[in-house]
């Protein structure tokens, strides 16, 4: 009985190499069983590499990778413990619904009845009760979609994998299965691994992302850390929408930090950044974290919930372009200092936007515990 | 996605590879080897060829005789692919952009005449084109009323209509090999042009230029590899033509292929016809060779 | 196609519905099917000279059909046709398969050999298969349908190539992923070719069928060269008639073989459909 803090698909010191380049480079983490992990990178960066070698359709140049403990070395794609949805969903054409759900049960020899059975509770499961003898080409994309789906978890296995699984859909249909992936996950229990280029994919859906770059894994974390937290300036830039400026670090004690960004001022922190004094660190700032006010309102607002030295977190600059976009307004502000900066405003009433608008002067602030410092 | 190499699946490679890699080997390699082995040789008897090395049957090619039928045939075939290329190129823009109803009705009534037996084909024109055939009752009829209508404007009768010769001279030759290779010439013209986006036309037009500068300067650039595959695709096979110069030509309109199947069959020359096939090979090469030249530039730039 | 009654008005890219434009066609089709057409009508005309009606008939019909040697030659035809095609569509598919899938040293050259019997002119190939079934003394005067092995050789030779061709660009579609599919719901090598490959490939396999039998059947020249006296294919005989005298035995004769390939191709329609037949070519 696999218990939950058991990892059930280990991946140790993996890599893949194409000739020369490393596609997946010394790659090591453990997923869990029950989680719902997600790859997530730019293109290029090796997760679906990783994912067809844990399906078996690459075989690993070095390491190892372990499903349920045991080692699949050897170990062909059609023996394996997983199942997975393939981007393309590959669909069969010319066979029915509850043929192409029912294929791996008839490859696994078992009887009719049964697979009758199955077949119909996988259907059903993914809300396609009544389409067992429809031929894929007459089902819409998303429909295709769940057929690929059921076809899998018909096998009940341990590892669900799938490869860029919204790419296809389109935007309304992708974030109604975002949601539905997710509720069928906690329904039938089955670690799911998935891999996006989609942020958003990643952070509504997943319990865990690792966010991969050039083959390697640049961090490991829940969604809201990998926000909130980000440990490198590549997560903070690939994750959301971030401001990042280069500094040196000034002030490093425990409890607060501050680092000085030419062109842009000084940055407080209410928290210790462990990092050698004077060293180059980067800051990230994301854009609803700052606040937009018009020059001399700022002191008042600041002084009711003054958390920083006088001075600090504060900047001047002018709105140098604006774009409306329904529920926020993004404002592209050039900083007195020089540098640019883009603060996000949400519209919380009607006409809101019309408040701020181009040249105008305005000023800005943040509180001490908004800005990430990065050292790499 | 990638393609497999043969090392690490070398079993159902061999099982792939095996039967039709023989095969080839066998019945069309090995036999191209002997004819190309008999074009270095000399009849030594009379079912006997000893092969010496000879270069004097490659001489006798490039007498002036074999030289002015080869480029005689070399003519013809040009001449049959530039009509075929003048009169498919629209029927194969009427098929890209016909209804999609209609479009795989007219498909078929390109194709169907290329499914049929060759020889029933030419056959049949010759039928159409005999002394007594409906091709010169046509022209009989068109004669008598041009006839009519100059008595219409005050001048003389022409002379009573006589019918004239349309078989066995080279017009006969090269309406024949029209007649037979037009599908061949049509269909790639249909793929390219099928495959072209609708939109440059649209964007041509759109931009100010007409219907005849859009498809000199747009349609024709773009389905460039459309019309040399058409040509080589007509060219070839016209170049090597043996049926029609042989059952619709006269004496004087004989192509090459003709001249090689009279050394085996009537001369018994083999080793001299032996050479002139490899000489015809050989052109077909270079033809290729100039084709995948004019193929690769458009794929560079 | 109603040429006049124009009822919409003509969009820029409807060249189908420009005047000129079905003028050509009608004339190009008439060009393509008018002889034909006249041979047919011609095989039913109860006159030894072709070219005036002197009434409907169908005593050329009868005479072709007790014709031995034209019926010989039509059974010969299709029986070498059948066996051309069988084989053809066999070592095709390997070809196409070979090609499609593997790399392999010497890949470029391979693939220009198997499209050698596609280039190089008829009437070498038949000069070819001549002198190479006269120099291993092939035999001669086998019994039916042994006879028939040399010609039927030299057929599978040039119809093979094509179907190569044919199923190599059928399976450039095939999304791969099926086959990943099919393996991760645990089929193995066997049973992922049955259920996954082979479908996918089944439309080429029928047009390279299609396309085998009407070669072979169609050829004239190569079997000219590799048959003898007692192995006359159709093709063969109605040259010979042909030379000989024009009659409209031989009308009647093409007549049923025309039949016959539009038979074929409204079979070929019936399994395939319009669009599937004209994507293959």
């Amino acid at each position: 009985m696999p218990d939950t803090a058991q990892p059930i698909i280990q991946i140790r010191n993996v890599t893949k190499r194409f000739g020369k380049v490393a596609a997946v480079d010394n790659v090591s983490l453990d997923i869990l069983a029950g989680e719902f992990f997600c790859l997530l990178g730019p293109s290029g960066c090796g997760k679906t590499t990783l994912l067809r070698m844990i399906a078996g359709f690459e075989l690993p140049t070095e390491g190892q990778i372990l499903i349920d403990g045991q080692d699949m070395a050897g170990i062909p794609p059609n023996r394996r413990p997983v199942n997975m949805v393939f981007q393309s969903y590959a669909v069969f054409p010319h066979m029915s619904v509850a043929d192409n759900v029912g294929y791996g049960l008839k490859i696994a020899g078992v009887g009719r009845a049964e697979r009758d059975e199955r077949v119909r509770e996988a259907l059903s499961l993914v809300s396609l009760g009544g389409f067992e003898d429809r031929k894929p080409d007459q089902m819409s994309g998303g429909q295709r979609q769940r057929v690929a789906l059921a076809r899998s978890l018909v096998m009940r296995p341990k590892v669900l994998l799938l490869d860029e699984p919204l790419s296809a859909l389109d935007a309304k249909l992708r974030a109604q299965m975002q949601f539905e992936l997710s509720e069928l996950q906690d329904k039938v229990g089955i670690t799911f691994v998935t891999v996006t280029h989609d942020q958003d994919e990643a952070l509504s859906m997943a319990s865990r992302v690792a966010v991969m770059n050039k083959g390697e894994v640049a961090q490991l974390a829940p969604p809201s850390d990998l926000y909130e937290f980000p440990s490198n300036r590549f997560v903070a830039d690939f994750v959301g929408s971030v401001n990042i400026f280069e500094g040196k670090l000034i002030l490093d004690e425990p409890g607060r930090a501050a680092v000085d960004c030419p062109g842009m001022g000084k940055i407080f922190l209410n928290h210790g950044v462990t990092g050698p004094h004077g060293a180059d660190v980067w800051v990230a700032l994301r854009p609803e974290k700052i606040y937009l006010h018009v020059p001399g309102e700022g002191k008042a607002i600041r002084a009711a919930g003054q958390d920083a030295p006088e001075g600090y977190n504060l900047a001047r600059g002018q709105i140098k372009g604006m774009s409306y976009l329904g529920d926020i307004t993004l404002y592209e502000i050039k900083l007195d200092g020089g540098a640019m900066i883009r603060v996000s405003r949400p519209n919380l009433s009607r006409r809101d936007q019309e408040h701020f608008t181009w040249d105008d002067r305005v000023s800005m602030h943040w509180r001490a515990d908004s800005p990430v410092v990065l050292l790499n | 996605m990638s393609l497999e190499n043969w090392q690490e699946h070398k079993r159902p490679f061999a099982a792939i590879a095996g039967a039709p890699l023989t095969w080839l080997l066998v019945f069309f390699l090995v036999p191209m080897a002997i004819v190309w082995l008999y074009s270095f040789g000399q009849n030594a008897g009379p079912a006997d060829i000893a092969i010496t090395g000879t270069l004097d049957n490659y001489k006798r090619a490039t007498e002036w005789l074999y030289l002015s039928i080869f480029f005689k045939s070399l003519a013809v075939a040009a001449l049959v692919t530039l009509i075929c290329l003048i009169v498919g190129f629209p029927v194969a823009m009427a098929i890209t952009f016909a209804s999609d109803k209609w479009r795989p009705w007219l498909l078929l009534g390109v194709m169907l005449p290329f499914w049929t037996n060759l020889l029933i084909r030419t056959y049949a024109l010759m039928m159409v084109l005999g002394g007594n055939g409906y091709a010169n009752k046509a022209l009989g009829a068109l004669w008598g009323g041009a006839s009519w209508l100059r008595t219409l404007v005050g001048l003389q009768l022409l002379d009573a209509w006589s019918p004239v010769q349309l078989l066995y001279n080279n017009f006969a030759v090269v309406l024949g090999l029209v007649y037979v290779h037009l599908p061949f010439m049509v269909l790639p013209l249909y793929s390219a042009l099928d495959r072209l986006d609708r939109s440059l036309i649209e964007a041509s037009l759109d931009l100010g230029a007409g219907h005849l500068r859009t498809l000199w300067t747009i349609v024709m650039p773009l389905a460039a590899p459309g019309i040399f595959a058409g040509i080589m695709i007509t060219l070839i096979p016209a170049l090597g033509a043996y049926l029609t110069p042989d059952l619709m030509g006269g004496t004087e309109s004989q192509m090459i292929a003709n001249v090689i199947e009279r050394q085996f069959k009537r001369a018994n020359d083999w080793p001299f016809g032996a050479a002139l096939s490899f000489l015809l090979i050989y052109a077909m090469f270079i033809l290729i060779a100039l084709q995948s030249l004019r193929g690769r530039k458009p794929a560079e730039a | 196609m109603a040429l006049l009654g124009r009822r919409r008005p003509v969009a820029p890219l409807e060249y189908t519905r420009k005047t000129w434009m079905r003028l050509w066609i009608a004339g190009v089709m008439l060009f393509l099917y008018a002889p034909l057409i006249v041979l047919m009508v011609f095989s039913f005309n109860d006159s030894k000279r072709n070219v005036v009606w002197k009434g409907f008939t169908l005593k050329y019909y009868e005479k072709a059909l007790n014709n031995e040697g034209l019926i010989e030659a039509l059974v010969n035809s299709l029986t070498i046709a059948a066996l051309a095609t069988v084989f053809s569509v066999i070592l095709g598919a390997m070809a196409g398969l070979m090609l499609w899938r593997f790399r392999f040293p010497f890949k470029g050259s391979v693939e220009g050999a198997l499209s050698l019997p596609i280039i190089v002119p008829e009437i070498c190939m038949g000069v070819a298969m001549l002198i190479f079934f006269a120099k291993i003394d092939w035999p001669v005067g086998l019994p039916w349908p042994l006879n028939l092995s040399a010609i039927t050789i030299a057929h599978i030779t040039f119809c093979f190539p094509f179907v190569a061709l044919v199923v190599r660009s059928r399976m450039a579609s095939f999304n791969r992923e099926q086959e990943e599919a099919a393996k991760d719901l645990g089929a193995g090598e066997w049973q992922t070719f049955r259920d996954v490959l082979l479908p996918h490939m089944k439309p080429g396999l029928v047009a390279g069928a299609l396309l085998a039998f009407t070669l072979s059947l169609d050829d004239f020249v190569i079997t000219f060269f590799t048959s003898g006296p007692d192995t006359v294919t159709f093709p063969v005989k109605v040259y010979s008639m042909v030379r000989f005298s024009v009659t409209p035995e031989v009308n009647a004769a093409s007549t049923i073989l025309i039949i016959l390939t539009i038979a074929l191709t409204a079979l070929a329609l019936k399994l395939q459909g319009v669009k599937a037949i004209a994507d293959a070519h």
